[in-house]
């Protein structure tokens, strides 16, 4: 086990670096550079500019400059919020990203374990065919529809919530909503096929024949199961969660990473794209790790090699 | 008469091929059905419609400006007076294309690598799976959104940049079959003929494991649509004038208060389609893979 996770952490390094010289280079590509600003900026204060962020260097240097810097766990000023390091601006608005997420999240399993488990138990009835249509239509609706959507109704037409921005606590209840739905759509129909899968094994009949109680043979027999493909895409879903704060983000006007990783991108902000990158690897390898222990401890089958 | 208690000759002689089972099947899913047929007709609605049409996507009319549907313009019109119908068409036509091209780039990745994989086993194997289990844990949409601000704005090369980052999964399911196939006597009949490796692979393994590339192909489409759509809505997609159903979206979105018409429609349209496209796919997956089916 501790071999395992040791392993995988070295792994994790080497995803790493491999991120960072990607998105070094792709970044670069672009057309445009960080200082392309409304105000034409002076030849000399440019010059000056460039020097003191090391842009003046070739690119080759400046990468194993970047490098260095990266390793070392420096993340580097940001180019365009002057003097303002980048692992400074992720500490200040991640917070924001990973409390939508987070409470999606429990939307997304509050709302898709029950109605998966009870379509699974009540299977090819009316409650399973509508909870499975709901489902449906939960994929198919987009965040950037359901999000307008929800808006138009809660915020516009009754009244209850803001339409968007971050300034009382109620205001991250829509943004939550709207990730949590859709990702409860697929769980709930994850868990339904997870559940009918263990339902017909024959553990579960011997349990029946021995009298055991309805409730007890879901909750503790088949859930622990019926729950694996679930956990399985706990790892994507939380890195959609995190990585799809863009679109959230953009709708409810809200200050998190997303926000602020596709500003940098427009901006060309080199330094600020290469950390906001190389954080989201970072957590979605953890996120990965931890999935990967989780479904060991779930079921027993799994081996950790 | 005792000829008559036997089944008619040509039903004996004529077997039922595995695809005509699959059709069968199919066919008995009236929910895959309607939404194939749905989705026949919004393909030809998009590509045949416009040709039909009396406005263009840029003619605007400022002083008319936002109109709910009228006879005239039968989806309304947006803030620039420009006909949503005809915007709406061609945007299908976008997301269609983006979503059929983008699919075709990462079958053909896709296909290959797994295939290769699949047939080569052994340490060669190992180690490509090992690449797609790496870039299987990166920020997906991340790199997404790098690679179409690196290589510029061209529609083709958001197609690319979007199929590159999609073959993962197609990968993973065509090297499970091709491996489950490799080791079986006609690969050894066709090996001991002389046969190429590649010639081996493509012409006489990858046939045989079709039916759940099939099967994921259809649920590709929708999933690709989905991520161009996304990508014009933080306005790294199409740029206007022309509009593909996520740009209408975003745009209507921003107006939904006073001209909820702009949101409702290129936002129905593309939640039609990407039902259908997930209720074909489901369709197909019962059909062709037994085995997965819904008991």
């Amino acid at each position: 086990m501790l071999r395992f996770i040791l392993r995988r952490l070295f792994q994790s390094l080497l995803v790493l670096g491999v991120v960072f010289t990607a998105t070094f280079f792709l970044i670069r590509l672009k057309p445009g550079d960080p200082f392309a600003g409304e105000k034409a900026m002076p030849a000399s204060v440019r010059a000056q500019m460039e020097k003191r962020y090391g842009l003046d260097l070739p690119v080759w240097k400046q990468y194993f400059v970047h490098a260095a810097s990266f390793a070392r766990g420096d993340l580097l000023p940001s180019l365009r919020y002057e003097g303002m390091p980048n692992a400074k601006i992720i500490a200040d608005s991640f917070p924001v990203s990973l409390v939508i997420g987070l409470s999606a999240l429990t939307v997304a399993l509050g709302v898709g374990l029950p109605a998966g488990i009870i379509a699974a138990l009540r299977k090819n009835t009316w409650l399973d065919y509508s909870a499975m249509s709901l489902a449906m239509l939960g994929i198919c609706l987009p965040t950037f529809v359901m999000g307008p959507v929800l808006q138009w109704i809660f915020a516009l037409k009754l009244g209850w919530l803001n339409v968007a921005g971050w300034f009382e606590r109620s205001d991250w209840i829509l943004p939550s909503a709207t990730m949590g739905l859709i990702y409860a759509a697929y769980i709930a129909r994850l868990t339904r096929g997870g559940m009918l899968e263990v339902l017909n094994q024959d553990f579960i009949r011997t349990a029946r024949a021995k009298g055991v109680p309805g409730r007890q043979i879901v909750l503790g027999h088949a859930l622990r199961g019926g729950l694996l493909p679930v956990v399985a895409f706990l790892g994507p879903a939380f890195a959609g969660i995190t990585t799809g704060s863009f679109i959230i983000e953009k709708i409810f006007q809200l200050p998190g990473l997303g926000q602020h990783f596709v500003g940098s991108v427009f901006n060309s902000d080199y330094t600020l794209v290469q950390a906001t990158t190389v954080f989201y690897a970072a957590l979605l390898v953890l996120i990965n790790l931890g999935t990967d222990i989780l479904q060991a401890w779930l079921n027993p089958r799994v081996r950790l090699t | 008469m005792s000829a008559v208690s036997l089944p008619p000759t040509a039903t004996l002689s004529r077997g039922r091929s595995l695809r005509q089972d699959a059709w069968a099947r199919l066919r008995q899913n009236r929910l895959a059905m309607a939404c194939g047929t749905v989705l026949i007709g919004i393909v030809l609605l998009c590509y045949v419609g416009p040709l039909f049409c009396s406005h263009t996507i840029e003619a605007q009319n400022l002083d008319q400006g936002a109109t709910p549907p009228s006879a005239e313009h039968w989806f309304g019109t947006d803030e620039a007076g420009r006909d949503l119908l005809v915007r709406v068409l061609t945007g299908g036509q976008v997301s269609l294309n983006v979503g059929a091209l983008a699919t075709l780039v990462s079958l053909i990745i896709g296909v290959a690598y797994g295939a290769t994989a699949g047939y080569l086993g052994g340490r060669a194997d190992s180690v490509m799976m090992r690449v797609v289990d790496v870039l299987y844990s990166l920020p997906f949409m991340v790199f997404v959104i790098l690679l179409t601000v690196a290589f510029g704005r061209s529609m083709m090369l958001l197609y690319l940049a979007i199929g590159a980052v999609e073959w993962l999964t197609m990968a993973r399911i065509v090297r499970a079959g091709v491996q489950a196939q490799a080791r079986q006597e006609f690969v050894e009949a066709a090996r001991s003929l002389g046969l190429s490796d590649s010639r081996i692979i493509f012409r006489h393994i990858v046939p045989n494991v079709l039916g759940p590339v099939i099967v994921y192909t259809t649920l590709t489409v929708p999933a690709v649509m989905l991520l161009e759509a996304a990508l014009s809505f933080l306005g790294l997609g199409v740029q206007p004038p022309q509009s593909s159903w996520g740009s209408l979206i975003d745009q209507g979105a921003k107006s939904m208060e006073t001209y909820p018409w702009l949101l409702g429609i290129p936002a129905g349209f593309f939640s039609l389609t990407l039902f259908c496209f997930n209720f074909v796919g489901d369709g197909l997956r019962d059909a062709i893979d037994v085995k997965s089916g819904k008991d």
